[in-house]
């Protein structure tokens, strides 16, 4: 992991938050997939957390409030229990938390090729479209006028 | 003379003075450029480069809840300025640049109907406009010519017009909605989308780089920063960025004499100008208006009839998604594709008058369609994430219903006591509730095109009617007519209360139709800047 990225939250939050990650999105053995809580994933976490900082970092208050102090050290169960219960919680700080690590996750290389995705930016190469069936467009070609003739209103 | 003293530099006067440069704007500069008149435009926002839109980067997706997210109070740019809308169920988008949000907008261009303008007379609602489509016809071609226009002649649920380019292709998506709908009996076809479809008037053809919105990186996409406003400066058309109007002073007679402003560096200005138009949208406009109250226009500027505000229409627009057993084509295209007009007219069996559009949209990209299930409630954490994700990416059809809401005196636009942006200028407060005849519209429409993809094969089925898509649409907040006790403009955009101001954009509307509002909002911009053409001998008579 690059130095200093972590530096978007002190340590233990930091810490908190990578812990919660890997329970949010575990890596996957049977899909060949990273957790969010991979050094990479995670620190581009931690780097992007921008205007949803201040929501993460009472998100990660709330776990606390559920957890004790410790999250990051807790048995797995225990961990995963306190992880639900914030995450089933409603409002814009959990799907803040959410949108953080998603937004994050998504992008990585190594989970667009294990969807099948090249992974490059839109532009330039843009994608190809195909034509379609538009065959079916014929169906709707001998429709009467749809549209309402204003002339003849109120006739 | 201006109403009050101060030591503020004083810019040359200008002819003709242009607030936004967005849809409206950029389409009246263009217009109104042929009479060699000086104009200048004012505009709060910068230039934004290609190569800078979201496209461009790996974290495309992302950008979008960040400094390219259509909320201005999310994206909070130093051109933005907040707007208080806690009391509206439906968010202010827009995006403060040059072009305005035609950068952000899906390209979708349908026109208004005829019926649309004559609401009264044929379904007893809200008022009649005091123009109709066939008024607009010819402006409508014109700015289908100047924008470029992909779409296929012959649709039944529109007078006969022939778009520039040919549809965008319906690819998997589009083709799996066409069995659907053929299957229901109802009435689609390929919508109009102002994207190249082959080049145009110079610009590339579209690539399928699959998110219209934030901005084309390849410039295939008719945000007006790149049609018209090039057209508009090569003709001589001042347009200065980063300047932000604070308020439009007024002299001894009651016209308006120019307006105060910020310079890029801060500096606080005071332009001149023989004519000014506010094309600020339907939100900036009512609140520089509202800002510009003074001893002559106590109630805020050509506010006598106590409508500028009201009235505001912003389509409420709720989302349904499904999901199909095979990949579809979702981020790699553009994302609408068809329109159904099946339910546009009004039948009052439905229990409720006016219509909607069924918007036909293709699927979203990894991180969107991560982030929307999750809101959703579809997209599990934990063991079950990845199973689940491989059910949902590239696999949603989602169908937009763009309701008409009609005009309601108490959905308004107020200055906000506290709320302030970064000049100190009063900030826009938003009262908005959705009606009855709405809310039953609504339903109508999240029914039907639940239908469509259970037609389609589509699974997991959902709409939020909490959280809606906030199109943008922003409607109706000065409304046009011809007695001035009943609207802020007349017939052709000029302001009942002082005769040399005019107002060209989305605050002008009547009511909102069901339609995406760009097209008629330029069309409406040039018929204006034709009248005022038409009329320069005795233009304030």
């Amino acid at each position: 992991m690059p130095e200093g990225l972590e530096q978007g939250l002190p340590p233990r939050e930091s810490d908190d938050l990578r812990r919660l990650a890997g329970i949010m999105v575990p890596a996957s053995i049977e899909y060949r997939l990273p957790g969010a809580d991979d050094p990479a994933i995670f620190a581009d976490i931690v780097a992007s957390l921008g205007r949803d900082r201040a929501a993460v970092l009472q998100a990660l208050a709330e776990l606390r409030q559920i957890a004790g102090e410790g999250f990051a050290a807790m048995q797995d169960a225990a961990a995963e229990a306190a992880a639900m219960t914030l995450l089933g919680r409603q409002g814009p700080v959990v799907v803040a938390l959410g949108r953080a690590v998603l937004q994050c996750y998504y992008r990585d290389p190594r989970v667009h090729r294990a969807l099948g995705r090249e992974p490059r930016p839109p532009f330039p190469l843009g994608h190809k479209l195909e034509q379609g069936d538009w065959s079916l467009l014929e169906a709707q070609k001998g429709r009467a006028r749809m549209w309402r003739d204003v002339d003849n209103a109120g006739v | 003379m201006n109403d009050t003293a101060s030591p503020r530099p004083t810019d040359d006067m200008v002819d003709v003075l242009i607030i936004g440069s967005g849809a409206s704007g950029a389409a009246v500069a263009w217009s109104l450029a042929d009479t060699r008149m000086r104009i200048l435009c004012l505009e709060q926002g910068d230039w934004v480069k290609p190569t800078d839109y979201p496209t461009n980067g790996r974290d495309w997706e992302a950008r979008r809840f960040g400094d390219a997210d259509i909320l201005p109070n999310r994206r909070g740019l130093k051109a933005d300025y907040p707007v208080n809308d806690d009391n509206s169920i439906m968010k202010v988008a827009n995006y403060n640049a040059v072009g305005g949000a035609t950068v952000h907008y899906t390209a979708h261009f349908p026109r208004m109907h005829p019926s649309d303008f004559k609401v009264k007379t044929l379904d007893g609602v809200a008022d009649d406009w005091p123009l109709d489509y066939w008024t607009l016809e010819p402006y409508f071609a014109e700015n289908d010519r100047m924008m470029g226009v992909a779409g296929l002649a012959g649709d039944p649920s529109y007078p006969p017009h022939t778009p520039t380019m040919p549809p965008v292709p319906l690819g998997r998506t589009g083709t799996r909605y066409a069995q659907a709908t053929n299957k229901l009996g109802w009435h689609w076809w390929p919508s109009e989308i102002a994207i190249n479809t082959v080049e145009y008037d110079g610009r590339a053809a579209c690539i399928n780089l699959g998110n219209c919105t934030p901005g084309c990186a390849q410039g295939a996409k008719a945000s007006v920063d790149i049609t018209y406003w090039p057209a508009a400066i090569r003709a001589g058309v001042e347009l200065r960025a980063n300047c932000r109007v604070r308020e439009i002073l007024t002299n001894e007679h009651g016209m308006a004499s120019g307006v105060v402003y910020y310079d890029p560096t801060g500096v606080e200005r005071f332009q001149p100008a023989e004519v000014v138009i506010l094309a600020a949208n339907g939100v900036g406009t009512p609140r520089l208006l509202l800002n510009s109250a003074s001893g002559r226009f106590p109630k805020g500027l050509a506010n006598a009839s106590d409508l500028v505000g009201r009235n505001l229409m912003l389509h409420p627009w709720p989302m349904v998604s499904g999901y199909c057993d095979e990949e579809m084509d979702g981020d790699r295209a553009p994302q609408t594709v068809m329109w159904g007009k099946e339910f546009y007219e009004t039948d009052r069996s439905r229990g409720f008058v006016r219509g909607y559009t069924l918007q036909y949209s293709r699927g979203t990209g990894p991180v969107n369609e991560a982030v929307s299930s999750m809101v959703a409630g579809r997209l599990p954490w934990g063991k079950d994430h990845h199973r689940v994700y491989r059910t949902l990416y590239h696999r949603r059809l989602q169908i937009g219903i763009a309701c008409e809401d009609l005009p309601e005196a108490h959905n308004r636009v107020t200055l906000d006591p506290v709320l302030k942006d970064s000049h100190g200028i009063p900030a826009p407060k938003i009262d908005y509730t959705l009606s009855d005849n709405t809310k039953a519209m609504m339903e109508h429409g999240i029914a039907r095109a639940t239908q469509i993809l259970e037609a389609a094969g589509a699974k997991n089925i959902s709409c939020s009617r909490s959280v809606l898509n906030y199109p943008g649409h922003l409607l109706g907040t000065a409304r046009m007519g011809l007695d001035p006790e009943r609207s802020v403009v007349n017939e052709w955009g000029r302001c009942h209360d002082v005769r040399n101001l005019f107002i060209v954009d989305g605050s002008i509307w009547v009511t909102s139709g069901g339609v995406n509002p760009t097209s008629t909002i330029q069309a409406l911009a040039l018929y204006i800047a034709d009248q005022m053409k038409q009329r320069l001998a005795n233009l304030f008579d």
